[in-house]
């Protein structure tokens, strides 16, 4: 035993270190990833015996269509929170200069990511409430007919992405801010000296050194969007009438809501949920290994 | 946060209360509920007297935040059951009683005479001819009214038998003409949207029409579905705009402001009115109005149960508390603290809340009583129904769609 320690010490002590981490993510992630896809061939309400019925679950998903109003808000979700990118950029660079007491505006503007979304989302349902909210009297100020935002099947989803670009265009703001700190002042002095300035000065010189800024800043704002959840539980619990579903919600909805215990169910909309994810997370694995092996 | 904060204090107080049992040696009894603040009074002052009793049984209740123990009821039940819990009469206790969670209780109604003096809530606490648990409160729906804002339009104040349908749909001519919302309502948490549908339905088609239709046996695209819903369409333009953003607080507020006259609710919102600063004086209570003439008159009473789990430790004592709360001297106690009706018919209501006496009144000379449409429809059912409701209500014009919806749903749901 000993004698075998000694031999292969350094060969199994980052695995013995490791062991831990694994043994959690294993327990936590990866085993109920297959118990989902296992779940999603039931049918089972939690409580009494599942009953197998194969692939049931994904035939009725097709033909359902909440499934595609969730999907296609997922989409709109995805398209639309990827402009918190642009926008933190502009704060970003806004941002990063030496005038007096910038350390306080730059804190102020990453206020937003510090507050909780639920009372986020609780502050934007104020803002839109019929009635006294600031954005139902600016409509009616403006349109003479006030329009709740959250009660209008056509604008409600809208309404919950910029309560969520919020906090996210904070958080892409701070990513780009600490990207800025690490762009060589040297180019930015060649550069110059070579006649560039305004754009492109941004899109030759500065922009390429914040390229991994860049690639995290896509990559949680992505992840960020396709797991939106907290926001429109808050906010709408998915109305009116289930205009306002994402997957993720849809998938809360139909498994572990009041009136959901479709386990079964649920679990296949998350089975989809998943590939969809892993379409984009392997298209970032796929681009982090190529980096790094190219260097 | 306020919740969670309720919830550790009452784990501290759980925790503390069961540690003085053991030193006491006394027969634990534990009880999960999910009440809110004054029944959580009522219900500790019951639970004394069931204590003073019976000096040997200790009653340890655990109180769940509202929402949170309609999740938790499922994992309690399957993992570590209380002696007692609370939950609903009707198609939501049915899950549970088919997957044997809570036990048969035919004998606590067998031994004292419950059938009889529970008769008006018998029905939606039996399966397959066997009681699964004890009712100790409903309460009545109607339609609550701001009497200033009837002044205010120059229309006769309704008494509490109510108008009849033209004469309230005229009125709401008469409110929009004053800029007053005719019928009020808050969607956003879609069940007080399914208050209304259910009212319509009863006084379109009649009880046993709307047993059939919550019970899967009637399509939802059939005619008399549409007669219930062409009914609906004459006053849907005089319905709050923007219901669906508002929880039903809010749409409470607008009634207590005058902005909106009237609104189809339980007898719970009484205290919200009042909070707002109405008075018995300016809040009035009507039965919904009749609109098939000559249909009898069903109302909608959701009963609160109490059950044993199947899991249950101390199942001798449970029982016994079962049949205290059935008591018509407990329930009269406390449902005047509830402000509630007693579901046991000797029991009596306090006289000076004219919300009650009116209540009791209109359940008492019902003809039947309906739980609630999420309770007598089975959850999917429900879940998509309330949907429909609340999209017809803002867009009536869906209305086909909507139903072939529902159809379609129906087809799944009583599988």
């Amino acid at each position: 035993m000993s004698t075998y320690w000694k031999a292969n010490q350094r060969r199994l002590a980052p695995w013995l270190f490791l062991a831990p981490g694994m043994a959690m993510f294993a327990i936590y992630v990866i085993i109920p990833i297959f118990q989902s896809m296992w779940i999603s061939f039931y049918d089972w309400d939690g409580l009494g015996d599942a009953v197998w019925i194969g692939t049931a679950n994904y035939v009725e998903l097709v033909d359902d269509p909440e499934f595609y109003t969730s999907f296609k808000n997922n989409l709109i979700w995805l398209f639309l929170y990827l402009l918190a990118v642009p926008a933190g950029l502009l704060i970003a660079i806004f941002l990063n200069q030496n005038v007096r007491g910038i350390r306080l505006y730059k804190s102020l503007f990453f206020f937003p990511f510090v507050i909780s979304q639920v009372v986020v989302g609780l502050i934007f349902t104020w803002f839109y409430a019929p009635g006294f909210g600031p954005i139902y009297l600016l409509t009616e100020w403006i349109f003479g007919q006030g329009t709740a935002i959250l009660a209008d099947d056509r604008y409600v989803t809208y309404g919950i992405i910029a309560a969520g670009l919020w906090p996210q265009i904070a958080y892409v703001m701070i990513l780009y801010l600490t990207g800025l700190n690490n762009v060589a002042p040297d180019q930015v002095e060649a550069a110059r000296l070579d006649g560039a300035k305004g754009w492109r000065m941004l899109w030759y010189v500065i922009l390429p050194q914040l390229r991994p800024a860049t690639f995290i800043a896509v990559v949680v704002t992505v992840i960020g969007a396709l797991r939106s959840f907290d926001l429109v539980s808050i906010m709408t619990a998915g109305g009116p009438y289930g205009s306002s579903r994402v997957l993720s919600y849809y998938m809360y909805e139909q498994a572990l809501s009041e009136y959901g215990y479709r386990m079964g169910y649920g679990a296949a909309i998350a089975v989809v949920l998943f590939g969809i994810m892993m379409v984009f997370i392997s298209g970032f694995i796929w681009k982090m290994w190529r980096d790094e092996t190219e260097r | 946060m306020v919740h969670l904060k309720k919830g550790a204090l009452a784990l501290t107080a759980a925790l503390l209360m069961s540690t003085s049992a053991y030193a006491q040696d006394k027969r634990v009894l534990n009880y999960y509920a999910d009440f809110d603040p004054i029944p959580l009074a009522a219900f500790e002052a019951l639970i004394t007297d069931f204590e003073t009793a019976n000096p040997e049984v200790d009653v340890v209740l655990q109180n769940f935040d509202h929402e949170g123990y309609k999740t938790a009821i499922r994992n309690f039940l399957t993992t570590d059951s209380p002696d007692l819990a609370n939950w609903y009469a009707g198609n939501r206790m049915a899950p549970f009683v088919n997957a044997g969670q809570f036990q048969d209780v035919s004998d606590v109604w067998e031994a004292n005479g419950l059938s009889d003096a529970l008769a008006s809530a018998k029905a939606s606490m039996t399966i397959e001819g066997k009681q699964y648990g004890v009712p100790y409160t409903y309460y009545q729906w109607g339609i609550y009214f701001n009497k200033d804002a009837y002044k205010a339009a120059g229309i006769e104040v309704p008494g509490p038998e109510g108008v009849n349908w033209d004469t309230f749909v005229a009125n709401c001519e008469k409110f929009k003409a004053a800029n007053i919302d005719c019928l009020t309502t808050g969607t956003k948490a879609l069940w007080p949207g399914a208050g209304i549908f259910d009212y319509m339905s009863l006084r379109t088609n009649g009880y046993e029409w709307h047993m059939d239709l919550t019970a899967g046996k009637i399509a939802w695209t059939d005619q008399k579905v549409r007669d219930v819903f062409a009914q609906w369409a004459k006053v849907q333009p005089y319905i709050t705009a923007n219901h669906a953003a508002l929880e039903w607080e809010d749409a409470a507020a607008l009634m207590v402001q005058g902005k909106a006259a009237n609104y189809v609710m339980g007898n719970f919102a009484v205290g919200n009115f009042k909070q707002g600063g109405m008075t018995n004086d300016n809040l009035g209570f009507m039965v919904f109005p009749e609109i098939t003439p000559g249909l009898p008159r069903a109302e909608e009473a959701p009963t609160d149960t109490i059950h044993i789990p199947s899991g249950a430790k101390n199942v001798d004592d449970a029982k016994l508390f079962l049949a205290f709360v059935a008591d018509a001297a407990v329930q009269t106690k406390l449902n005047a603290a509830l402000s509630q009706l007693p579901t046991n018919k000797n029991s009596t209501v306090p006289a000076d809340d004219p919300f009650l006496v009116a209540g009791f009144e209109s359940l008492s000379s019902a003809y039947a009583l309906a739980q609630f449409f999420d309770r007598d429809a089975p959850a999917e059912m429900a879940k998509a129904g309330m949907e429909g409701f609340q999209e017809f209500m803002v867009k009536p014009e869906n209305l086909d769609a909507i139903l072939e919806r529902l159809e379609s749903v129906r087809a799944k749901a009583y599988e």
